[in-house]
C-alpha cells in the first residue's frame, strides 16, 4: 500500500531551444544614456562576432513555464524525506536565502576597500570561530568552494607542514570503505594511494595501521562516523600512533552531523579536517552545488593555511598577504561568500545547544529505522549506529532483486532512494540518513514504505525489478548515453 | 565458451599466438562481469606494452576495469572498430572484438599463462567465493 | 529549536521502541573521555527577527548606494528579477546532484540547455555541467591539456587574472607541472606573442589566454592558437566577462575554454559562489573533469537525460579520476541558464553594445581629462588608465562623492603602479561616470 504518493498530470514541455522563435524577446535594457559605439570600428571587424548561432528567443511567460515545469519533474528535500546516505539532506531554511540576498552582502564586491567591506569580513571572523568551538581545532580557512575542494585544501596543508619539517612523504592511506573523492583528492595532491582493508566490524584496523605507518606515510584519511555510520572508536589510538611516527591524521567531514556539539574532532587527535556546508549546516544542495568546504587545523597547521588570511588591527578587519610559509590560494577572492553567510544563520538559529538537539535528533532517527527495518533487511555490520545505517540486499538478492530495484521501487512509495551501492565494502549497500529535518509521520511512512518492498521483493520480484512505475520518465538507458554521448542540442540538419 | 588453442590471464585476457604474432582480448568472462561495455581504450600502434602492466581499459557505465598485457610486445594493430562498437566487446569477445596484435618480444612468456581448462577451473572458483 | 519537527512525547515514544530512555545513551557506545563535557561556547538559539537585525548590520557596514566601477573578473551587471523567483522554486533550490533520473529530469534537461548554451557561445562542441568558478576552471583546464598531450609544461599568459593564475601555481606546483609566464606587450596590453613563442616548446602541455585579458584588451586568439597548435600544444582561452561573448568572435581556434560566469545573474557575493565553464573539442570529452549530462531514452522510448560518462570522474576511478571535483555549482548554472534565456540571442548582443558603449563613453571622458589609456589594443568594457595622482589617492577622492573607483593595479603588477583598471558596465549612469571623470 503506497500512502504517501500519487500520480498526478504534469506538464510536458520542450526545450528552450524548440521553443525558440526569431524576435521573441524576454528583456528589456534602458535606453543608452551614452553614445553607441560601432563595435566592428573600436573592436576590428575580424573581433565581431556575427550572431550566437541558435541562442534562444523566448518571451518572458515561456521562461516562467519552462523552468517552472521542468522543476515539477523533480525531487527534492521540500518535497519529503531524502535518505541519501553520507549527504545529509537537511532542511534548508529559507531565512538563510533571505539574508544571503541582502543588498549590502550580495552586491559586495571583492574588491571592495577593506573599510567598505567590514561586515563581509566580520562575518567570516564570526564563522570561523563557531567552526572552531564546534570542531575543537585552533584555526579555520573559509575559503574552499566544496568538500573535494576542502579536501584538496587539507591535504596540501599536509604536504607544505611536513615539506617544513623535511620531508613531504610519499603515501596517503586510506580505508577502503572512503568516498572517491579521498583517493581522488591525494592523487592530485601527488601522493600515491594505499588502501587499508577494514576490520570486521567495518573499522580502521589498529594493527594493521601499525604494519603500515611508516616513514614514507604522510597522513591517514579518515571518515569519521565511517560511511557505515561507525564511529571510529579507536580513533585516538590511531591519532596517537601516526603522530608518533611523524604522520597526520585527516579527517573527511561529511559525517560531521553525527558529531556537532558531542564530540569534537579537535579532542581525538585530528590535525585537519574539511567540513561540507551544504551537509551538516544546511545551505541547499541546488542540484549539486554550490556547496563550501571550510578547513580547520591544529596550530602547528595554521602558518601553512590558504592566502588570505584576515586580520584585526585597531578595531579595523584588514588581510593578510604576507604569510611566507601558506600553501598559496586555492581559489579566487575569499570563499563561496553566500554560502558562509547561510552557514552561519544556521548556526545562529541554532545555537550551541540547538545544534547539540540537532544532532541527537539524526542519531535517533537513524537508529529508529535501522531497528525498524532489521528483521526485513541485512545488515551486514552490527556495530552501533551514528546519524546513518547501512543494510544490505543480501536477503532480496537471492530472488533477484537488488539494491538498485529497491532503491527504484523507493520512488514509487513516493521519497528519493537511499545511497546505492555505497560504500563499496558491502555488496549491495542500502545506505540510509535520514537528518533530524524528518518527524515520526515521514520516518514511519519510509518504514512501511521499505517493508512493503521487501515483502514485494518475495511475492512479485519483478514489480520491483522495473520499477518506477508512476514516473513520467522510466528507466533511463545509461548505456547509450554513454556510449553515443550527445550532451547538447543541435538543430535538426 | 573457452577456445582452446588461447592462453588466459588472472585478469580475464586472452591470446592467441601465431609465429611471433599474438593477438590480445578480453573473456567472455569479462565482459559478463562488466555488463554493456560502453567505451574501450586501447594502446596505439607502435607503443611497446609489458606483461602484467595496464595497456588499456574497458568501461561499462559503472565500472572500469584495466587491461593487463598477457605479453611483452610492440603493437602491430589496433581494432579500431571498438572505438565506435564497444558493444562488440559483449557480442563476439573472442573473434571480432580482438583488442591488439602484438609482436612477441619473450615468447616463453605464453607458457606462463593459463590453458583454457585451467582459466575455466580459476573462473569457477573465483566465482564461488 | 523550531527546525526540529519532533515532540519530546514522540522522542520517548521512538526511544521506548529500542529499549533507551535518552537521547544520550544513543552516544553510550563512544569511549566517555571524548564525549564532550559541556556546552559549546556558542550562543543560545536565535530567533527569525534577530538574524535578520544582524545581517542587517553587516551589510550596512559594507559599501551601500555607492556607485561602482570596478570590474576585475566581478561584474555589476543588471539581474533580471524571474532569475531569483525561478531558483528559488525548492524543487530546484533543495534537490540534490542528480544520480536518480527518473525523479531529476529538471535538473538534468536544464544542465543540458545550460551544456548547449556554453557550446553556443564559446564554439566549443562540448561543455560540463560547470566548474566551482573561473580560478579553479582554469588548473582543471590545463591539466585536462596535460592528459591530452602527455606533457607537463603550462605557458601562461600574464595578462591573465592575477588570482586565477595564483590558483593554478598551488595546484601545479605539487603535481610538478613547471609553469612559465608569457609577458604582455607594455604598449598594446596583449600577449606579447614573440615572448609566448619562445616559451613554447615540445613539452608544453597548454598555452593559456584569457580574452578580454585582465586589462580588458582583446587577445589574439588565432595568433596564440597558431603557436601553440605548431608545437603540439593545446590551447586555452579563459574569459572572465561573459557578456563579452554576445559581441566578440567565440575563440573557436582554442582546444579548451574556460572562464567564469558571474556576469549572467549572478551577484558579486564578495566573492562566490560563482560558476566556471569547461568547454572542450569532442575529441578531448573523455579527459574533461566534472560532471556532464548526455540525451537519451527512457524505456517508453522518450527522450531523458541522465549523467554520463561517469567512469571518469572520483567515486568510479578514485586516485584515477580525470579531477577530485564532485560537485558542480549546479543552481548557480541554472541562475545563468535562466539569464541566457531571458536575453536571448537578441538581447545578449544589445547588453553586450551598452557595455561597449558605455566604456568607450568613460574612456573618452577620461581622455579629455588628460587621463589616458596605458594600452592600445581593442577593449570591451574595461580598461586601464595612467594616473597623474597615485591611483589610491583618485580612490579616496572617489569615495568621497560615493563612487567605488578602479582596481589599484600595482597590487597585482608593480610595474602597473600608477594604474587604475575600470570597469564601465550597463548599470554605470552618465552622471556618474561624468562625476568620476571629473575626479582624475
Amino acid at each position: 500500500m503506497i500512502r504517501k504518493a500519487r500520480t498526478h498530470v504534469n506538464q510536458d514541455e520542450p526545450l528552450l531551444f524548440e521553443r525558440s522563435s526569431p524576435g521573441k524577446k524576454a528583456y528589456q535594457l534602458p535606453p543608452l544614456d551614452v553614445p553607441a559605439v560601432d563595435p566592428t570600428t573600436v573592436l576590428g571587424a575580424e573581433n565581431v562576432r556575427r550572431e550566437v548561432s541558435n541562442f534562444p528567443e523566448v518571451s518572458e511567460v515561456e521562461v516562467i513555464r519552462h523552468f517552472t515545469r521542468l522543476s515539477t519533474w523533480n525531487y527534492a528535500i521540500d518535497l519529503g524525506l531524502y535518505p541519501l546516505g553520507s549527504c545529509t539532506m537537511k532542511y534548508n531554511p529559507r531565512l538563510n536565502e533571505y539574508v544571503a540576498r541582502l543588498e549590502g552582502l550580495a552586491q559586495a564586491h571583492p574588491y571592495l576597500p577593506d573599510k567598505l567591506a567590514q561586515g563581509a569580513m566580520k562575518v567570516q571572523v564570526a564563522l570561523e570561530a563557531m567552526l572552531r568551538d564546534i570542531t575543537g581545532m585552533a584555526a579555520v580557512t573559509l575559503q574552499p568552494a566544496a568538500g573535494a575542494h576542502g579536501e584538496l585544501t587539507g591535504i596540501l596543508l599536509v604536504r607544505a607542514s611536513l615539506e617544513a619539517r623535511g620531508n613531504p612523504r610519499k603515501k596517503v592511506l586510506i580505508p577502503d570503505s572512503a568516498h572517491g573523492t579521498n583517493p581522488a583528492t591525494a592523487a592530485i595532491a601527488g601522493y600515491q594511494v594505499e588502501n587499508i582493508p577494514s576490520n570486521s566490524e567495518g573499522m580502521v584496523d589498529l594493527a594493521e595501521l601499525a604494519r603500515r605507518v611508516d616513514d614514507s606515510v604522510a597522513a591517514l584519511m579518515v571518515t569519521n562516523p565511517n560511511t557505515l555510520g561507525v564511529f571510529e572508536r579507536e580513533i585516538a589510538a590511531a591519532a596517537q600512533l601516526l603522530h608518533e611516527r611523524g604522520a597526520l591524521l585527516y579527517m573527511d567531514g561529511a559525517n560531521m552531523n553525527a558529531l556537532v556539539g558531542m564530540v569534537r574532532p579537535g579532542d581525538f587527535g585530528v590535525d585537519v579536517m574539511h567540513l561540507n556546508l551544504h551537509k551538516t549546516f544546511s545551505t541547499p544542495h541546488g542540484g549539486g552545488g554550490p556547496g563550501g568546504g571550510p578547513v580547520a587545523v591544529v596550530s602547528e597547521l595554521e602558518p601553512f593555511l590558504p592566502l588570505p588570511r584576515i586580520a584585526s588591527g585597531n578595531g579595523t578587519l584588514t588581510y593578510n598577504y604576507d604569510r611566507p610559509q601558506s600553501i598559496g590560494r586555492v581559489k579566487a577572492f575569499y570563499g563561496n561568500f553566500g554560502v558562509l553567510v547561510r552557514a552561519l544563520a544556521y548556526i545562529l538559529a541554532h545555537g550551541g545547544d540547538g545544534l547539540r538537539n540537532a544532532t541527537l535528533d539524526a542519531v535517533l532517527n537513524a537508529n529508529y529505522i535501522r531497528k525498524q527495518l532489521e528483521g526485513c533487511y541485512d545488515l551486514p555490520y552490527q556495530a552501533p549506529s551514528m546519524h546513518e545505517c547501512v543494510f544490505s540486499d543480501a536477503r532480496q538478492a537471492a530472488v533477484g532483486v537488488r539494491t538498485g530495484d529497491i532503491a527504484k521501487r523507493l520512488i514509487d512509495y513516493g521519497f528519493h532512494p537511499y545511497t546505492v551501492s555505497f560504500p563499496l565494502i558491502v555488496h549491495g549497500a542500502m545506505m540510509i540518513e535520514p537528518t533530524e529535518t524528518e518527524d515520526k509521520r515521514e520516518l514511519d511512512l519510509l518504514i512501511d514504505a521499505l517493508r512493503s518492498i521487501a515483502e514485494e521483493a518475495r511475492e512479485n520480484p519483478e514489480l520491483v525489478r522495473t520499477a518506477p512505475h508512476t514516473t513520467r520518465t522510466t528507466r533511463v538507458d545509461e548505456v547509450t548515453a554513454a556510449r553515443k554521448p550527445v550532451v547538447r542540442w543541435q538543430p535538426a540538419s | 565458451m573457452y577456445p582452446e588453442d588461447y592462453r588466459y590471464t588472472k585478469e580475464h585476457e586472452w591470446i592467441r599466438v601465431e609465429g611471433d604474432t599474438g593477438t590480445i582480448g578480453i573473456t567472455f568472462h569479462a565482459q559478463k562481469e562488466l555488463g554493456d561495455i560502453v567505451y574501450v581504450e586501447t594502446p596505439k600502434v607502435g607503443t611497446t606494452i609489458t606483461a602484467g602492466k595496464a595497456m588499456g581499459s574497458v568501461e561499462s557505465v559503472k565500472a572500469v576495469s584495466e587491461i593487463f598485457a598477457p605479453v611483452s610486445g610492440e603493437v602491430l594493430a589496433v581494432n579500431d572498430e571498438l572505438a565506435s562498437k564497444p558493444e562488440k566487446l559483449n557480442a563476439d569477445p573472442y573473434g571480432a572484438a580482438w583488442l591488439v596484435k602484438v609482436r612477441l618480444s619473450n615468447a616463453p612468456e605464453v607458457k606462463g599463462l593459463m590453458t583454457a581448462a585451467a582459466y575455466q577451473e580459476y573462473t569457477a572458483a573465483e566465482g564461488s567465493h | 529549536m523550531r527546525y526540529l519537527p519532533k515532540s519530546d512525547s514522540e522522542r520517548q515514544e521512538m526511544l521506548a521502541s529500542m529499549g533507551l530512555t535518552s537521547l544520550e545513551e544513543l552516544f553510550s557506545h563512544l569511549p566517555e573521555s571524548l564525549l564532550l563535557k559541556r556546552p559549546l561556547s556558542i550562543p543560545p538559539g536565535k530567533s527569525e527577527y534577530e538574524i535578520i537585525d544582524y545581517f542587517r548590520e553587516r551589510a550596512a557596514e559594507n559599501a551601500t548606494g555607492h556607485a561602482s566601477f570596478l570590474g576585475a573578473g566581478v561584474y555589476h551587471h543588471y539581474r533580471p528579477v524571474v532569475v531569483d523567483a525561478l531558483i528559488s522554486r525548492g524543487e530546484f533550490l533543495t534537490a540534490y546532484t542528480p544520480y536518480q533520473p527518473e525523479i531529476s529530469q529538471g535538473t538534468l534537461t536544464s544542465i543540458f540547455e545550460f551544456q548547449t548554451m556554453i557550446c553556443q557561445l564559446t564554439g566549443m562542441d562540448v561543455a560540463n555541467a560547470s566548474m566551482y568558478d573561473g580560478s579553479t576552471a582554469l588548473p582543471e583546464a590545463v591539466m585536462m591539456a596535460s592528459r591530452v598531450t602527455g606533457r607537463s609544461r603550462a605557458v601562461v599568459a600574464r595578462a591573465v587574472h592575477p588570482e586565477y593564475r595564483e590558483v593554478h601555481l598551488t595546484y601545479a606546483r605539487h603535481q610538478g607541472l613547471p609553469v612559465a609566464e608569457a609577458r604582455y606587450d607594455p604598449a598594446t596590453g596583449q600577449v606579447d606573442l614573440a615572448h609566448l613563442e619562445s616559451l613554447v616548446d615540445q613539452e608544453t602541455a597548454a598555452v593559456v589566454v584569457q580574452s578580454p585579458n585582465f586589462f580588458g584588451c582583446v587577445e589574439p586568439v588565432r595568433e596564440a592558437a597558431r603557436i601553440a597548435h605548431a608545437k603540439g600544444a593545446l590551447l586555452v582561452v579563459m574569459f572572465t566577462e561573459a557578456v563579452s561573448l554576445g559581441l566578440l568572435e567565440p575563440p573557436a581556434e582554442a582546444d579548451i575554454v574556460a572562464g567564469e560566469l558571474q556576469s549572467f545573474a549572478i551577484s558579486p557575493c564578495y566573492g562566490g559562489p560563482y560558476v566556471g565553464v569547461l568547454a572542450a573539442r569532442e575529441k578531448y570529452i573523455r579527459q574533461m573533469p566534472g560532471r556532464l549530462v548526455g540525451q537519451t531514452t527512457d524505456t517508453n522510448g522518450r527522450r531523458a537525460f541522465c549523467l554520463t560518462l561517469a567512469t571518469r570522474e572520483q567515486h568510479i576511478r578514485r586516485e584515477k579520476a580525470t579531477s577530485n571535483i564532485c560537485t558542480n555549482q549546479a543552481l548557480i548554472a541554472l541562475m545563468a541558464t535562466v539569464f541566457m534565456s531571458v536575453y536571448g540571442k537578441q538581447g545578449l548582443r544589445e547588453l553586450a553594445e551598452q557595455n561597449l558603449a558605455k566604456a568607450h563613453y568613460l574612456a573618452g571622458a577620461l581622455d579629455n581629462r588628460g587621463a589616458g589609456r596605458r594600452f592600445q589594443a581593442p577593449f570591451f568594457n574595461e580598461f586601464v588608465v595612467r594616473c597623474r595622482q597615485k591611483p589610491a589617492e583618485v580612490n579616496e577622492r572617489l569615495l568621497e562623492q560615493k563612487i567605488v573607483g578602479g582596481l589599484e593595479l600595482g597590487r597585482f603588477y608593480p610595474e602597473l603602479d600608477d594604474c587604475l583598471l575600470l570597469c564601465a558596465t550597463e548599470t554605470a549612469q552618465r552622471e556618474a561616470m561624468d562625476r568620476l571623470a571629473g575626479s582624475f
